[in-house]
């Protein structure tokens, strides 16, 4: 196994894509000669040429909604949204087209489409440019929203995410482009994984908010908490039986989820844990969200806002505490 | 179509147009009237008195051309050659319609007929019809993509984006706007700091022309040269069709925003009556064409309401079939099993 950079496996699994199929291509904003905004896409203008690389006018609207015509056209568009916040001016071609095409046509369309965007906060970016919004997202039947987390998911579930005959959106944690890590041999777009075994309590998040979990169980570890640690890698569907198991094992649950706590996918999998496993439980569902403020500027701000590693302990020990 | 057998048709050709306007007219009415009796509900927009844009533009398309069109497509989609049964049925609810009851009105879809659908979202439909034109570009087809969308959806972000990516591309788009002169009940001086449409093409240089809509002939020429350009420069296009709706809105409209008079005023120009006084004067139809004509829409209207009455309702567990291509059964077998099974809504 080799040590990758998650920018590094993103550019692999595009470079993968466009080499395996000639219908493959990528648009966006700055995606050829600026290389991507996060340099995802670097070099490859020259590469595989402007028809494959198509730098887009700033007009997510409209891109996106090209990027599922073409879909339906035959090709395989990969379309690459700058960051989540942007993403809100193609609400309309994603939540009216994208989502629902298949089902109001009576199953005579499909939209085999990969979105791609960065999403999250952690960069002193303020409140336009920090969203959590893949919950949103996760909330739309017609489409699949995936979150990889690790270099190995990075690498692999682009290329899961294009076969599959519907659309996929694919969340990429901006902190995480720099992130090292060893990178695996294959991905899968649908099971959550564990990524730290634990007795005592079950961690439940994905994304950027994994690398904070996992943090946050060292730290508890060396306090005599074993905790458990679930990836869960696709955000619909979600994959409840393995949140179900862990739990049923721990017998207490903490979600970590960067989106604000009000109708959050903590709150759908804190929903789901009531619904399959409430005799499992030895505590209330806990959650370690965002605050729910716009995202301030100021660097003690923003890191008190966001669910850091101390937010995630401290909910952990008082779970243990007051439900030991 | 050239354009001159277009200004100036056969009887045949005559005879052609005529039925297709009828059809239309007839279909529409029809519906009207099955809507008052609750048989088709939801929204129904009526595309009566806009005929001559579809029967005038839509078969200067190839087979292999593409369609994108709007929420009042009823007309747009019998001209495309969907069967009238499909659609009516589709009205319905039934499983028998276009699009297995799953659209409605505002969503008919006939994939083998590149008819991708009645889009109910104000130029939501414009980036689609870009990337489809945009596939056929880069799959060395030479297939045209007619979008249609009406006046309101110039004040669309949609439309000024889908146009700048049309014409930066240099994709075959035909960007139809049937100009009926009202966004909802908002008449287009009251929404647009300059009320011509095709002039905004320019801006994105893109060649525009405008056509008056009532007048199926001059539709036919226009959109046929319109479809001609964009085939043989591989670029987009921009054609206004002034046109007019002579029933409300949708059937909750209360046509507050407009005088009787003005209706009237529109209706002398009746598309139907208009090419009938023409064909007549030029001695291409005559009355017994006119009763046949009648009679087989009569027909026809009536075999599309029996397909739509004799067609089964989609069976409850397959609810949620097709909201992904792979399904996996009903989720929830107890709660669908539980619920009874659906009678004719009243």
């Amino acid at each position: 196994m080799s040590k990758v950079t998650y920018r590094e496996a993103v550019r692999s699994a595009l470079r993968e894509a466009l080499e395996s199929d000639p219908r493959v291509f990528l648009m966006g904003e700055d995606v050829g000669k600026y290389g991507g905004s996060y340099a995802c896409s670097k070099g490859f203008l020259d590469e595989f040429g402007p028809e494959r690389i198509r730098d887009t006018p700033l007009s997510e609207g409209a891109f996106v909604g090209a990027g599922i015509g073409a879909a339906i056209g035959g090709m395989r568009p990969i379309v690459e949204i700058m960051t989540v916040n942007f993403s809100l001016l193609a609400l309309d071609q994603i939540v009216n087209n994208a989502a629902t095409l298949r089902h109001m046509s009576g199953g005579q369309i499909s939209v085999p489409l990969v979105v791609r965007m960065a999403t999250g906060g952690g960069r002193q970016l303020a409140a336009q440019h920090s969203h959590s919004l893949e919950g949103w997202y996760a909330h739309i039947p017609g489409i699949k929203v995936v979150a990889p987390a690790t270099v190995t998911d990075a690498r692999y579930m682009l290329g899961l995410a294009l076969r599959e005959p519907d659309p996929v959106f694919i969340f990429e944690h901006a902190l995480l482009y720099p992130m090292e890590g060893q990178l695996g041999d294959a991905a899968d777009l649908e099971h959550a994984a564990i990524r730290r075994a634990g007795n005592d309590v079950t961690l439940v998040t994905y994304g950027g908010s994994l690398h904070r979990s996992l943090e946050a169980a060292e730290v508890l570890a060396s306090r005599d908490v074993d905790v458990e640690v679930v990836d869960l890698r696709s955000l619909r569907p979600i994959d409840a039986p393995t949140i179900l198991e862990s739990v049923a094992n721990t017998h207490r649950a903490v979600i970590v989820d960067e989106g604000w706590r009000t109708g959050s996918l903590a709150a759908e999998i804190s929903a789901q844990i009531m619904e399959g496993a409430f005799y499992e439980l030895d505590a209330p569902v806990a959650r370690v969200c965002s605050l729910e403020v716009p995202m301030p500027y100021a660097r003690h701000l923003e890191d008190a806002a966001l669910p850091n590693v101390e937010r995630i302990v401290s909910a952990v020990e008082q779970l243990v505490a007051q439900h030991g | 179509m050239n354009a001159s057998s277009a200004s100036h048709p056969d009887r045949e050709h005559a005879l052609t147009i005529l039925h297709q306007m009828l059809l239309i007219r007839r279909f529409e009415e029809k519906s009207a009237e099955l809507y008052s009796l609750g048989k088709i509900r939801g929204f129904l927009h009526l595309y009566i008195g806009e005929e001559a844009v579809a029967v005038g533009a839509i078969p200067a398309l190839s087979r292999d051309d593409s369609l994108v069109s709007t929420y009042r497509e009823h007309g747009h989609a019998l001209i495309r050659g969907m069967p009238a049964g499909a659609v009516m049925a589709e009205m319905f609810g039934k499983v028998n319609g276009c699009s297995r009851g799953r659209g409605g009105s505002m969503h008919l879809f006939d994939v083998s007929r590149r008819f991708f659908g009645g889009n109910a979202i104000v130029a939501g439909g414009l980036p689609l019809a870009v990337g489809l034109a945009l596939a056929d570009k880069l799959q060395g087809r030479q297939r045209v993509t007619a979008c249609l969308f009406g006046d309101g959806a110039v004040a669309e972000g949609a439309f000024h984006e889908s146009l700048n990516l049309a014409a930066l591309w240099q994709l075959p788009v035909l960007f139809l706007c049937e100009n009926n002169l009202y966004a909802m009940g908002t008449r287009i001086e009251r929404y647009q700091s300059r009320p011509e449409i095709y002039p905004k093409a320019a801006g994105y240089g893109i060649s525009a022309d405008c056509v008056d809509g009532m007048d199926v002939l001059a539709v036919q020429q226009t959109a046929a040269a319109a479809v001609d350009f964009v085939r043989s420069n591989s670029r987009p296009f921009l054609l206004e069709a002034k046109t007019y709706r002579f029933r409300a809105h949708s059937m909750y409209d209360a046509e507050l925003y407009r005088s009787k008079s003005e209706v009237e005023e529109w209706k002398q120009r009746d598309p139907i009556n208009a090419f009938l006084a023409q064909a007549r004067t030029k001695r291409l139809v005559n009355d017994d064409d006119i009763k046949s004509i009648d009679s087989r829409v009569a027909t026809e209207v009536a075999e599309a309401v029996a397909f739509a009455e004799a067609g089964e309702w989609e069976p409850i567990q397959d609810v949620t079939k097709d909201v992904y291509t792979r399904f996996d059964g009903p989720t929830n077998a107890s709660t669908v099993a539980a619920q009874t099974h659906p009678q004719v809504p009243v």
